[in-house]
């Protein structure tokens, strides 16, 4: 017990010698997806199988001791091949899955970019879904109504936003969801290959304010397919492949790591 | 101020509990939000939470006290009493499993207790409940059963068949996580539960040697405790109050900790 607490203590020490400004820190870790080696997705199959003794599962490594610091007011760059472990690593910042072995510790709150519509309900108007998407993200009533013109500012959806989100486009929806989900400064801001949506402008008016809160302070993860959105937007970056940390730094370096070995 | 740590983990089954507390926020968006669509593109609007039992009740009140003598009086209300809470019961189950699906694919993408989808289902419920409560009222009055004192007792009875559908509800979730099939095989478990639960008939016309398994349901003690005072207009006894008290605690107390047990796990397997 007295030796846990040492070496927890030590390793603590040991980052915070990095710099008192770090937001994200993982510390060896590594997940596990246990997957069925033959989809089952029935009981009465399952009960057969378990008879007969045949549930075998296959181990997946999504990541495997990745180790990294993220500080603060930073633009993150996250880059590797589909399943490289890119999304698993934000699962686990974002505190959706807990890590299967390490340690994941995060200094602030966490707002995570949701996939276009998914924290939406179709048949509620534009208005009762900003709140219900703030209650999503850990808003109370009052903080969503006090940011509310600022949210439809931002969408410039006045003109539908009594409207049913099914009368939307998905664009609309994804403005909507941008709009919600950066109401407020968070220390620590998750966008998982969103900015695809909407249309060039919007996408400039999002890089903008994504710009500006990271110069206000806003911790920046960005993942990506495409390499030239990281060099424009990060500063530093990791390189992914198979779950493992290929490379970790300045984000030229990474970018070009990465490109060459494609 | 470091927000989260992977590694301190209080007991799931009491994690899970504070934080519903904090996103109690949450939870009264995902109530209004389900009373709102339920009716949003109806004519009646929340009208239909009265007129359902009402329907409802007509049909078998023609039917059953038609077809068979049942030597019982009152029976609109000996029926539809029992027809609410069945109704409660049975829509907030499978309201549970529902709700956890679509909050699935947010799971997988953010961060919110679990549980919060559960209690939303069950909120919705409780309101719809008291909704129907007064439909109930007026068909007693109008088929000339006393509303007595004994109603006020109705929130004890109520409370305890929350508890157990939750038990119930979180526990099938759980299971309907890993095998898509629970929900039809529910549906049909619900069917043959009802017509084997003292509900549309009374328990007297059980042959005594079969009267013991019904005592084995652990619905009944529930649905007696909530008829009593609405159909005869007494308290219930204290045995039958005990029993579904038991009932009702075991069952929540089993699915919050097979529920919150593995909390961490549904972003994995959904």
């Amino acid at each position: 017990m007295n030796s846990r607490i040492v070496s927890e203590r030590s390793s603590a020490d040991g980052s915070a010698s990095g710099s008192s400004n770090t937001v994200i820190q993982l510390d060896q870790v590594s997940v596990r997806y246990r997957v069925p080696r033959e989809r089952i997705v029935s009981f009465k199959e399952y009960a057969i199988r378990t008879l007969q003794r045949r549930v075998s599962h296959d181990e997946f490594w999504a990541l495997r001791d990745v180790s990294l610091e993220v500080r603060r007011g930073e633009v993150f760059g996250i880059i590797g091949r589909n399943g490289a472990g890119k999304s698993t690593l934000l699962k686990v910042v974002a505190r959706v899955l807990r890590p299967t072995r390490g340690r994941v510790r995060v200094w602030g709150r966490v707002a995570p970019l949701l996939q276009v519509g998914a924290a939406f309900h179709s048949e509620l108007s534009g208005r009762e879904n900003v709140f219900l998407n703030g209650a999503l993200l850990g808003y109370t009533h009052a903080d969503v109504a006090r940011q509310f013109e600022e949210i439809v500012d931002f969408a410039e959806l006045w003109d539908f936003i009594d409207a049913p989100l099914r009368t939307y486009s998905s664009g609309m929806v994804a403005r909507l969801g941008f709009a919600v989900a950066t109401a407020t400064q968070p220390e620590v801001l998750i966008v998982d290959e969103v900015l695809g949506v909407g249309d060039e402008r919007f996408r400039e008016k999002c890089q903008a304010r994504m710009s500006q809160f990271s110069e206000g302070g806003t911790t920046i993860l960005l993942v990506a397919h495409s390499t030239p959105l990281v060099r424009e937007m990060c500063t530093r970056a990791a390189w992914l492949d198979h779950g493992v940390l290929k490379a970790l730094g300045d984000v030229d370096e990474v970018a070009n790591g990465y490109q060459g070995a494609d | 101020m470091l927000e989260y740590d992977s590694r301190r983990r209080t007991s799931p089954l009491v994690a899970e509990f504070t934080e519903l507390v904090r996103y109690r926020h949450l939870l009264v968006q995902l109530v209004s939000r389900n009373i709102k669509t339920r009716y949003k593109r109806s004519l009646l609007g929340i009208a239909w939470t009265m007129l359902h039992p009402l329907l409802m009740m007509a049909v078998l009140a023609i039917v059953f006290s038609g077809l068979f003598r049942f030597s019982i009086d009152h029976y609109a209300i000996y029926l539809l009493s029992a027809l609410v809470l069945w109704q409660f019961f049975s829509q907030t189950t499978s309201a549970v499993m529902s709700e956890l699906g679509w909050g699935g694919s947010l799971l997988t993408q953010i961060y919110v207790p679990p549980a919060v989808f559960a209690i939303s289902a069950l909120g919705t419920g409780l309101i719809n409940l008291l909704l129907s409560l007064v439909p109930l009222a007026l068909i007693a009055v109008a088929t000339g059963v006393a509303i007595t004192p004994s109603w006020l007792f109705l929130p004890i009875p109520i409370a305890l068949i929350a508890m157990f559908a939750l038990g119930i509800g979180l526990f099938l979730s759980r299971l309907a996580v890993f095998f898509g099939d629970v929900v039809q095989i529910y549906q049909v478990v619900l069917t043959a539960w009802m017509y084997l639960t003292p509900i549309i008939y009374p328990l007297a016309i059980i042959p005594d040697e079969y009267r013991a398994w019904f005592y084995l349901n652990p619905i009944y003690p529930l649905l007696e405790v909530f008829r009593t005072p609405i159909y005869a207009g007494t308290l219930p006894d204290l045995t039958m109050l005990g029993a579904a008290t038991l009932v009702s605690s075991v069952t929540l107390l089993i699915g919050w900790w097979y529920f919150a047990r593995n909390a961490d796990e549904f972003a994995y397997r959904l």
